[in-house]
Parts: structure tokens; sequence; C-alpha cells
């Protein structure tokens, strides 16, 4: 069990992982703040609490991986890199410019601890599946875990990937759907709707853990459960807010893809400033 | 009459071979494993077989995550499906990435047949070749393809060969290699370059024989190391010959001729002509009618060589 303390830590962390994506955000005068902030819970808890990895060593065979599907979050998984270790939290000053290991979307080959490239919405699930694969026919004691947001779930490869995952019975899959309710041209209700994704994915064959995607007890016994089951890959539903813990960007879709401006940059790490 | 075998027959074959040879290989397929010949490997290796159902765009990804996770992955479908259906995987995730994916999809070209338009790829060689990482392989027959998907197991990266559903003439035997970025002269001449890929190899060498009845002596050229290109093969032969004729299956916009076009007009401009489907979607009918339909016969190039040394 988790005490106390260690969900304070967690929280804090998520706050320095906050701040760093309305820094990097904010200097590189573009990128996707809304959709990093809703994940940041689950990813922090994913790097610092949940996943065996070794910052000094990103391609330590028997880590676990992390694929972040919906590529466009990259800041929320390159500041958790950078806490973790994987490289200087100065690097996350140069996201999006020209020569960063820091691309505008996640690049395998240029940032250590991407375990593969993303960006074109719906392709992450399905190369998490096959990781989950080769790690069961080699035996490996390596979990993989991924990360969908809900409008990326329109994409009809996030269901050939769910079929497959169910098919195979990837019980070292666990994915996480960031269902924030909203996507680029409003809420996903008026785009188009996923309706009740829960239902979905059992009926497709899933292992489904509901839970608020900012409660660290609830996100880290919804990884234990998926740990704990067999035979089913399971999708954690986590009901997130976009843009979570900055009051003027939360739920508002034109922070999807809007870098904050300095003054909104400054009001943004004021809210989140840390003791 | 020349020995007769599809170049898909290869697939299967050699994915067996490779993993009796210990190397870590994984073949998936989208429902189309019997016709592609995968399934022969999955009835010997059923752990190394993963069949995605009819799922492309989801087999590309797949296998991506697999040869992230260290295995070989070749995938199978049919050319039009493998190619345009999942570009955009093969694109981001796979040539992005630099991933050891094996695109080996059968059923390219005319020769398909009956079934149409519709699984009659002639533009998968355009789309592969434009994506950096990403190396074409267009077989010439059998034993090459059967050498390319052996060599394709070395390469460290994103490959494509390009197979084929009928049985056609073999070029080569047995003893055939397969060398990534060499063309092969099957034939030496001085007036003309005919330069080939797929099973307009064998069709250039018959039109090699037409031409020699008028005194027109024509090199043949394998240019099945479509990317990365032979060019000092190429630029040699134009050299020496002074006229290039091109033949693929496959339309002539940014396949085989595009590529020789790119090379010499940069390095040894020379006359051209491009033999190949002029700007058209296939049709039914059997391969070989299919062929003379769309002037990919050995007079066609022959013609072709003719025009270019009025
Ligand atoms: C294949 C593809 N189509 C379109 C886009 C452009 N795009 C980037 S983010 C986005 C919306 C994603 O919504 P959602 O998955 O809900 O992301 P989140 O709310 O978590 O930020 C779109 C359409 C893309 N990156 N990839
Ligand atoms: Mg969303």
């Amino acid at each position: 069990m988790q005490t106390t303390t260690d969900i304070a830590q967690l929280e804090a962390q998520a706050r320095r992982i906050r701040r760093h994506i309305i820094e990097m955000t904010g200097i590189a005068g573009s990128g996707h703040p809304g959709g990093s902030l809703s994940a940041a819970d689950i990813v922090t808890a994913l790097y610092f609490s949940v996943m065996k990895h070794r910052p000094q060593e990103p391609s330590w065979p028997d880590r676990d991986r992390f694929v972040l599907s919906k590529g466009h979050a990259a800041p929320v998984l390159y500041a958790a890199l950078a806490e973790s270790g994987y490289y200087p939290v100065e690097a996350l000053g140069t996201l999006r410019q020209l020569g960063s290991i820091l691309q505008g979307h996640p690049d395998m080959c240029k940032t250590p601890g991407v375990e593969i490239c993303s960006g074109s919405l719906g392709q992450g699930l399905a190369a998490a599946c096959g990781m989950a694969l080769a790690g069961r026919m080699d035996r490996a004691p390596w979990r993989v875990y991924a990360m969908i947001g809900d409008g990326e779930a329109q994409e009809g490869e996030i269901w050939e990937a769910s079929m497959f995952a169910a098919h195979y019975k990837l019980d070292n899959l666990t994915c996480v759907l960031d269902f924030n309710g909203l996507q680029i041209d409003g809420r996903l209700e008026d785009v188009m709707s996923i309706d009740c994704p829960s239902e979905k994915w059992r009926s497709f064959g899933w292992h489904v853990v509901k839970i608020d995607g900012h409660d660290f007890v609830q996100i880290l016994a919804a990884f234990d459960e998926a740990k704990r089951t067999k035979n089913k890959p399971t999708m954690i539903v986590a009901r997130t807010v976009k843009g979570k813990g900055v009051s003027f960007m939360e739920n508002q879709v034109g922070f999807h893809g809007k870098a904050p401006s300095e003054e909104q940059m400054k009001q943004a790490l004021e809210e989140l400033a840390t003791e | 009459m020349a020995e007769k075998r599809a170049t898909r027959e290869a697939y299967g074959a050699v994915l067996i071979e490779l993993a009796k040879a210990g190397r870590d290989v994984v073949a998936l397929d989208a429902d189309l494993a019997s016709s592609t010949t995968t399934a022969k490997f999955g009835a010997e290796f059923p752990d190394r077989f993963f069949n995605v159902g009819v799922a492309e765009q989801n087999m590309i990804g797949v296998a991506a995550g697999l040869a992230a996770s260290g295995k070989i992955a070749y995938t199978g479908s049919f050319a039009v499906f493998a190619t345009g259906r999942a570009f955009d995987q093969i694109r981001n995730t796979v040539c992005y990435g630099n991933l050891n994916v094996k695109i080996c999809p059968t059923h390219a070209g005319l020769t398909v047949g009956p079934d149409g338009a519709s699984h009659q790829a002639l533009e998968d060689i355009a789309l592969m070749r434009s994506l950096p990482n990403m190396r074409v392989i267009v077989p010439a027959d059998y034993y090459e393809a059967a050498a390319a998907l052996r060599a394709a197991a070395d390469i460290d990266g994103p490959v494509f060969v390009r197979l084929g559903r009928a049985a056609v003439p073999v070029v080569y035997d047995e003893s055939h290699t397969f060398d990534l970025g060499k063309a092969d002269v099957v034939a030496e001449g001085g007036d003309v370059t005919i330069a080939a890929c797929g099973i307009m190899v064998e069709v250039a060498l018959r039109a090699r024989d037409l031409l020699a009845a008028d005194g027109v002596s024509a090199e043949v050229i394998n240019v099945s190391s479509v990317k990365p290109i032979d060019a000092e093969a190429l630029v040699a032969s134009a050299a020496k010959t002074g006229h290039v004729v091109t033949a693929e299956e496959h339309t002539i916009q940014g396949g085989l001729g595009g590529a020789i076009a790119e090379v010499l007009s940069e390095q040894l401009p020379t006359p051209m002509l491009r033999v190949g489907v002029r700007d058209m979607f296939g049709t039914s009918g059997p391969a070989d009618e299919l062929l003379i339909e769309y002037g990919l016969t050995p007079a066609n190039i022959a013609e072709a060589a003719r025009k270019l040394l009025d």
C-alpha cells in the first residue's frame, strides 16, 4: 500500500511536471499543453512509481515500456523523462527548436527514453501490442504501458489493435484512455462521440477499470489491478480534465494546441507554485 | 520453355529457412496468409506467426512494436493494401523510427490478373521509394526473390520486397545472390540500354533478341535494387550506349523509370523512353493478355528502343 507521503511525493512530482509543460510550451511558443496537463498525473505515476526503468540505461532490456500513442502530448513525456534523469532538465527549453533532441512529436531516434515514434494518431497502441507480443514470446518480465486520447480513439486502427490485444490475450499490456472529453474541434460529444468507452472495450474483450485520472490512489490501484489481471489486456478509462491544474486552461478547447503567452505562463506558474 | 515460378512462392519458404537458421524472425499477415504463402511458415512455426485479421494498419503497427523489441518482423498482404492502406503507418512509425520491419507484399502489378484494378498495385514502388530509410527491392524472378528476402533479414531497417502472384519465367538459378544497391548487367550490348525490374527483366531479354535480329545490340540491366539505386552502373551503361529504355510493371510516374530519369538527368542526361503503365488503372483479364493490353511486351520495349535510335 502507498503511504500518504508516497502520494504527496507523486503530487509534488506531477506539479513539477506541469510547470515544465507550461514553461517548455511557453518558451517554444507552440505545442500542446491541454492534453499534456490532462495526462500529467498518470504519466507521473508511471515514471515515478509503476514502471521499472533505468534512466541511465535507456535500452535496458528488462525495462517496462511506455508508448505515448497520443504523441502531441510529448511535453508531458519529455518532462517526465527529464525529471527521471534521461537527459538534463535544461534540454526542455529546446523543445521544437532546430537541432533539439525534443521534437514536436516523439522521435525514438532522437530522444533517450522514447520507445516509438508517434504523432500520427491511432498508431501507438498497435506498436504497444507488438512490444507486448515480443515480450511474451521471449518470456520477458517487462510490461507495456500505452496511453491514447479519447479523440484518438476515433481512429479505426485503435479498434484493430484493441481486437488484436484481446485476441492474443496480451495481459502484459495496459492502456490508459485519457478521457478528457475534448479534441481539436470541440467536445467529443459534438464532434464524434465515442459514447461509453468502458462498454466498448469490455465488449472487445478487455478488462476495464474506470478511475479519476487525477487521483493517485485510484491511478496506482488501477495499474496494480492491471498487473494482476490474467489473459486479458487492461484498459484504464481515466476521467480527466484537459488543461488540469491551470485554471484558465481547464476544459478549454482553445488550449489543445496553443502555447501560453508570456503573461499566461506567469499566471500558470503562480498557480502551480511549489512550496 | 523456361521454368516458371511465382516470386511469392519464395516468401513462406525463405521465412522457414530463416527461422530454422535461428534468426529471430516473426511473420504477420492480414488474412491473406495462404495467398502470400506466409501460412506455410505459420504451419511450421506457429509461435512465430500472427494473423491480425483484415487490419493492415494494425499489422504494420504491431510489426513496428515487434521490431522495436528486437524481432525481425516480416509482413504479408497484397501490395495495394500493404503500401496504400498502411502508408501512414509505414511512414510515421516504421520508417521514421528506422525499424526492422520487412514489407514484402505479393500480388503486385497487372499480373494479379482477373481481380482487376482494385487489386493491381501500380504505384507501390513510387510510394515506398519516397520514404526515407526504406529500401525498395523488385526481384526479377523466384530465385532473386528468395535471395532478396534472405538479404532483407541482414539489413537493419525497413525493406520493401515486391512480390507477384503469377508464375513467371525465371531468369536466374539457385546460385543467384542479391546485393542491395547493385544492378546486375544480365546481357551486354552497345547500342541501347534496357533497364528493367521485376518480371520486365525477362521481357527485356526477349526484346533484346528481337533487336538483335535487326542488328541492334541491347544491354539489359536488372535494377532490382530500386532504392538504393546503382547510379554508377546506370551511368556507365548510358555512357556506353547513349540510349536508355526503362521497363516496369508499374506506373511510369515515380517508379523505376522515374528513379533512373532522376539519376541520368543529373549525372549524364541521356535520351530515354519509359515502358510501363501510362497513368491508368489496371483492369480484369488474364495476366498475359494484360501485359499486351498495357504495352508491356518485348515488342513494346523493342519499339521504344528503335524510336530512340532513329
Ligand atoms: C492521424 C492524425 N490526424 C490528425 C491529427 C491532428 N490532431 C492532433 S491532436 C488531435 C486531437 C486529439 O484529440 P485527443 O486524442 O482527445 O487528444 P487530447 O485531448 O488528449 O489532447 C488531432 C486531430 C494527428 N496528429 N494525427
Ligand atoms: Mg481528448
